[in-house]
């Protein structure tokens, strides 16, 4: 029978929660890295058992954490004691450099600070990472300050793609409330060149090389909380989601509007449709309806909490414009958490299950494609991002 | 032998009790001790000072000897009582943060 592995990150350490097929017990393994911030674990879809986990902290910085074996124990790559003193020291997991060399990389330019001003680009964290479709020794970093790093010796030594800050449009990537963060990384599993990645605030970016070049993808993008609306840098994307049948079809969640691409993001148009608000952060899609979606709307700018104390996973089964609340097993009153970019995910077992986790530290999860939602675990820290694999 | 106190998340990231002993060569300073703190356990490697500028993280502190040193540069000799091992060098993380 087939087993679902759910990989939470929460502020306070990481938590793994295992189950069989039915999903209605559920062991939780954690905190591991007790007191540190988990911004994201991701599994190898290659080696579902090869794990990489970001491990951060404002006081010691950045760590990168792999487990080879599902979570159980986890290591610092090629941070092993050294057995002698004067040995060669192995490569720094957690050195992230922007590539500014003259052979390879891009001059470090400015971005715009809160204030307008500019600042340099400094490393702060790791935000998301995304194990390779094909190597398991192969997994890319989006990172704050925004940019795309990549490693190909299992997270020992990572090396910048520097085209993406090189770009040219760095002087306009400002903040968001969260910094200067590259949270979405997606790749195209029917071209191996073609990378989409997201920036708050820049926007969306799409490569077709393999990250030598990319081209902003923006628009129809409408904010109004930069000069020009419409402009192709500036855009706060929240999230980003594509089903991997369809790897041109995009959805995305921006600070507002829910939008969607079918040409690859050369274009979106805007499917709010009937949602109570159109803000929001989290947005996936069904692992076997490409046409099925969810979103989870949140009151904004200033209070970050579901509309009228209610939380509700709205569902459509058109690919966007017309919405249907999920509300059985959620709370429905006097209920104010968030719902962060990373912190929803699918199962893809036959019946797909949803998951998504809380700033008040509840994991729900749906077994029937959303009609119907439980805590798999509650009173977790809280969650920063949620991950899920379907294991054989 | 220097000895060394790690405050507690970086016990536990290196797998090591509240103290350490480390064999510096030559002078010993805050680079000295640090450099051979990293080169024994290589997962402190950008905790405790930047790995490209080596300035110290701003939420720690380095003590000894009852003062705060976290200012002193780093090549400075460390108080002789650290050289010969009589008392630690403390790394100290700030109290702070929910």
């Amino acid at each position: 029978m087939s087993k679902v592995r759910v990989l939470v990150g929460t502020r306070k350490g990481a938590f793994v929660l295992e189950s069989d097929g039915k999903r209605e017990k559920w062991d939780v393994s954690g905190p591991h890295f007790a007191g540190w911030e988990l911004y994201h674990i991701k599994g190898s879809p290659v080696d579902p058992n090869r794990l990489y986990a970001s491990h951060t902290s404002g006081w010691y910085g950045q760590i990168i954490q792999r487990s080879n074996d599902g979570g159980k124990t986890w290591e610092t790559p090629g941070g092993e004691k050294t057995p002698e003193p004067g040995a060669m020291p192995p490569p720094a997991s957690n050195k992230f450099v922007y590539d500014s060399s003259s052979e390879t990389g891009k001059p470090l330019t400015t971005h715009q600070w809160y204030d307008g001003t500019q600042k340099p680009w400094v490393f702060k964290r790791v935000w998301h990472l995304e194990p390779s479709l094909t190597d398991p020794d192969t997994v890319y970093a989006g990172v704050e300050d925004a940019a795309l790093f990549r490693s190909t010796d299992g997270g020992k030594s990572w090396h910048e793609l520097p085209g993406l800050r090189g770009h040219g449009t760095g002087p306009k990537w400002q903040p968001g409330a969260g910094g200067m963060c590259l949270h979405t990384i997606i790749l195209d599993p029917s071209n191996p060149g073609r990378i989409y990645i997201a920036i708050s605030a820049a926007g969306a970016f799409r490569t077709d090389d393999g990250g030598k070049t990319w081209k902003p993808i923006n628009q129809g993008l409408r904010s109004q909380y930069i000069p020009d609306p419409t402009a192709e840098i500036g855009h706060c994307v929240h999230h980003v989601a594509m089903h991997p049948s369809r790897p041109g079809v995009l959805f995305m969640q921006k600070h507002w509007d829910v939008m969607r691409s079918d040409d690859a993001g050369d274009s979106w148009h805007e499917v709010s449709g009937n949602l109570p608000t159109d803000f929001g952060f989290v947005i996936d899609v069904h692992a076997h309806e490409p046409e099925t979606i969810y979103v989870v709307p949140i009151k904004s700018d200033g209070e970050h909490f579901p509309p009228e104390g209610k939380l509700r996973v709205y569902r459509s089964r058109t690919g966007g414009n017309e919405w249907e609340a999920l509300t059985k097993g959620l709370p429905q009153s006097n209920c104010y958490v968030n719902v962060l970019r990373d912190a929803m995910a699918v199962d893809s077992l036959d019946s797909c299950g949803i998951y998504f986790g809380t700033t008040g530290g509840q994991v729900y999860a749906s077994k029937d494609a959303g009609d119907n939602w439980a805590p798999i675990v509650r009173d977790l820290p809280a969650v920063l991002s949620v991950e899920v694999q379907t294991l054989p | 032998m220097i000895r060394v106190i790690l405050p507690q998340h970086l016990r536990t990231l290196a797998r090591v009790g509240s103290e350490v002993e480390l064999e510096v060569e030559g002078r010993v300073t805050q680079r000295s001790v640090l450099d051979a703190l990293e080169a024994r356990y290589p997962m402190l490697r950008g905790t405790i000072r930047d790995h490209v500028t080596q300035q110290r993280r701003p939420f720690l502190r380095f003590f000894a000897c009852e003062e705060d040193l976290s200012h002193e540069p780093p090549d400075a000799p460390l108080p002789d009582s650290v050289a010969s091992g009589a008392e630690p060098f403390l790394i100290i993380g700030a109290i702070a943060g929910g």
